[in-house]
């Protein structure tokens, strides 16, 4: 139906999912493995007040591009119209609920559903039901069944210089609004109004709860500690200057960090593998100043989105969830159209950081894995988060959890938790 | 032995022997002899059919240079954390394309099927990575050796993580 549903801003807690009395410094176990709770997430997170990136514009530049991706774990499809305009809608054929459109990526003039070609334009209007008015004046469509009263679920959309959002709310406060001043100018930075290429794709299915790849990329403490690779080739060290930085509800966050001249080997005694290594080929980094102040910006967009400027390298990781403890981490590998040759050999070779093999990023991935795992048989016991104290706020400095603790604010209150 | 007179039998047999020493290698995780199947200045890459469909340029992995290959492997002994695994790979299919011709000259084209199967402390094993490699291969110091080496996957989801080579 095109009716708008009807999106409840929380709803009642499970009388036995309390949350810890100590507050946002701890995370409970049941938070990653309750089927209830996950269920939860998809109603009132991802189905609810919340803008979800979806594509890039660059993804879809014609008339009739579109692209299949989801919504935690709603199937959606994003369209380019003849006139420009994007749209998204749900990928479930308004009859039976097919998901009528398999395909990533491509081009059509309509959809049309396999079962019994329920047809419908790149707006996801109804346009055509086979046998509507019956065949030989015998069956069909009950006479006051009409087309534009069973068209395609349609979302919000929202775009910003060249990224795509959707929301399921029909009343989602504008895109700006929504990211806030202190985190607009960040996504501004990267998003800066030139026009985007797309340079590739990474798929990964993690088998651990989504929320823990937040928390990891809203975690500066683990930088120098897990990430060996880092360290060992004077990529980030603890003493570099950094900060964390949250919009004024918690939910989104940056982890920020740029080069500096220092050096004492005091600091990093700390960390116990601590080694020093030269590449052999020394070209894999090489990177090259190229946006103002910071070398790196790591931007959590509440609820599914991560931004990654990495010296050179651009991405968006996408998080689509599969099940409470599954859920599939989606890259796409962006760059400026007609930018220098040079340039973008950098973002090429600097990928080998990042993504399912990635220098760093496998680290990450790994440990979430063993995170889920250790978890998994302990839903009474619950996680601590007490590094840098136990409120959360902007710091000068990488050695605090507070951006985790940011997250779990707003995240309870949409919760109910 | 000059590969270049051999029959196209002859000249798949010594593509085949040299696709198994390639895999044992790896299946065994005797990864530092790994970069001396390539040339000096080889490329290697890991992509997404997805990718390479597209003339995306990204992908997994990516190596210019047998240099990078060997940091690749430093990568895996001593900076990289993971947890145990065993990665097999299973070759088969391999062809032969023919001799290049103008610049070209001396680069022998194959391709071949590749099937990798994982197997992690607590569970079975499963299909882990299929696809296809898409070679060319020079002669070097009397052996046949890798220019380029493109791993093209149909495995468009990586479970979690790809540490080692395939």
């Amino acid at each position: 139906m095109n009716a708008p549903e009807t999106i409840p801003r929380t709803i009642p807690a499970p009388p036995d999912r309390a949350w810890p009395a100590e507050g946002n410094s701890r995370i409970p176990y049941w938070a990653y493995t309750d089927p209830a709770i996950y269920a939860r997430e998809q109603q009132l997170i991802f189905g609810g007040r919340s803008w979800n990136y979806v594509c890039l514009a660059a993804e879809i530049p014609n008339a009739g591009d579109y692209k299949r991706t989801f919504i935690g774990e709603k199937p959606v499809v994003v369209t380019r119209e003849a006139d420009g305009g994007i749209h998204c809608f749900e990928n479930r054929c308004a009859h039976r609920g097919v998901q009528f459109c398999q395909k990533h990526l491509g081009n059509a003039k309509e959809f049309m559903c396999p079962y019994h070609q329920w047809t419908y334009n790149m707006k996801g209007d109804l346009i055509g039901v086979p046998f509507m008015r019956g065949v030989k004046k015998q069956g069909g469509m009950p006479a006051d069944f009409k087309r534009e009263e069973h068209g395609l679920r349609k979302l919000k959309v929202a775009e910003r210089n060249g990224a795509v959002f959707a929301s399921f709310a029909d009343d989602m406060e504008p895109f700006a609004d929504y990211l806030g001043a202190s985190i607009l100018p960040l996504y501004d930075r990267v998003f800066d109004g030139r026009e985007l290429e797309v340079l590739g794709y990474q798929r990964q299915l993690i088998p651990a709860n989504w929320k823990l790849m937040f928390e990891n990329i809203k975690d500066p403490y683990h930088a120098t500690l897990l990430h060996v690779f880092l360290v060992s080739f004077g990529l980030f060290r603890a003493d570099q200057p950094s900060s964390v930085r949250m919009d004024a509800t918690g939910r989104h966050g940056a982890l920020i960090s740029w080069k500096a001249a220092v050096a004492s080997e005091g600091d990093v005694q700390d960390m116990k593998s601590f080694q020093q290594l030269k590449l052999i080929d020394p070209l894999l980094l090489q990177p090259e100043r190229e946006f103002p102040e910071f070398t790196v910006v790591m931007t959590t967009l509440w609820p599914n989105i991560i931004i990654q400027q990495q010296s050179n390298t651009l991405a968006m990781r996408q998080l689509i969830t599969r099940g409470p403890e599954s859920f599939e981490l989606a890259w796409t590998y962006f760059g400026y159209k007609g930018e220098p040759a040079e340039l973008r050999m950098k973002r090429l070779r600097q990928a080998n950081l990042m993504g399912p093999s990635g220098y760093v990023s496998m680290d990450d991935s790994e440990v979430m894995k063993f995170s889920q795992d250790g978890i998994r048989p302990y839903t009474q016991h619950e996680g601590v988060m007490e590094m840098g104290g136990r409120d959360w706020k902007d710091e000068p400095h990488m050695v605090t959890e507070g951006v985790i603790r940011g997250f779990y604010d707003y995240y309870r209150g949409v919760m109910g938790l | 032995m000059n590969y270049e007179t051999l029959s196209p039998r002859e000249l798949r047999l010594e593509v085949e022997a040299l696709y198994g020493d390639y895999a044992e290698t790896l299946n065994d995780e005797a990864f530092e002899a790994w970069p001396a199947f390539f040339t000096e200045r080889a490329f290697y890459q890991i992509t997404s059919r997805e990718n390479h469909e597209r003339n995306l340029p990204i992908g997994l992995m990516r190596c210019e240079s047998r240099g990078m290959l060997q940091d690749r492997v430093v990568a895996i002994r001593q900076t990289a954390y993971y947890g145990p695994r065993s990665i097999r790979r299973l070759i088969s299919g391999v062809r032969t394309h023919g001799w290049g011709e103008g610049e070209m000259r001396g680069v022998l084209k194959a391709t071949a099927s590749y099937l990798a199967v994982e197997t992690l402390p607590d569970e079975l094993t499963r299909v882990f990575n299929a696809g296809k490699y898409i070679d060319e291969l020079v002669v070097e110091d009397g052996a046949l050796r890798f220019a380029s080496r493109i791993c093209v996957y149909d495995t468009l989801l990586i479970p979690n993580t790809l540490i080692y080579p395939l």
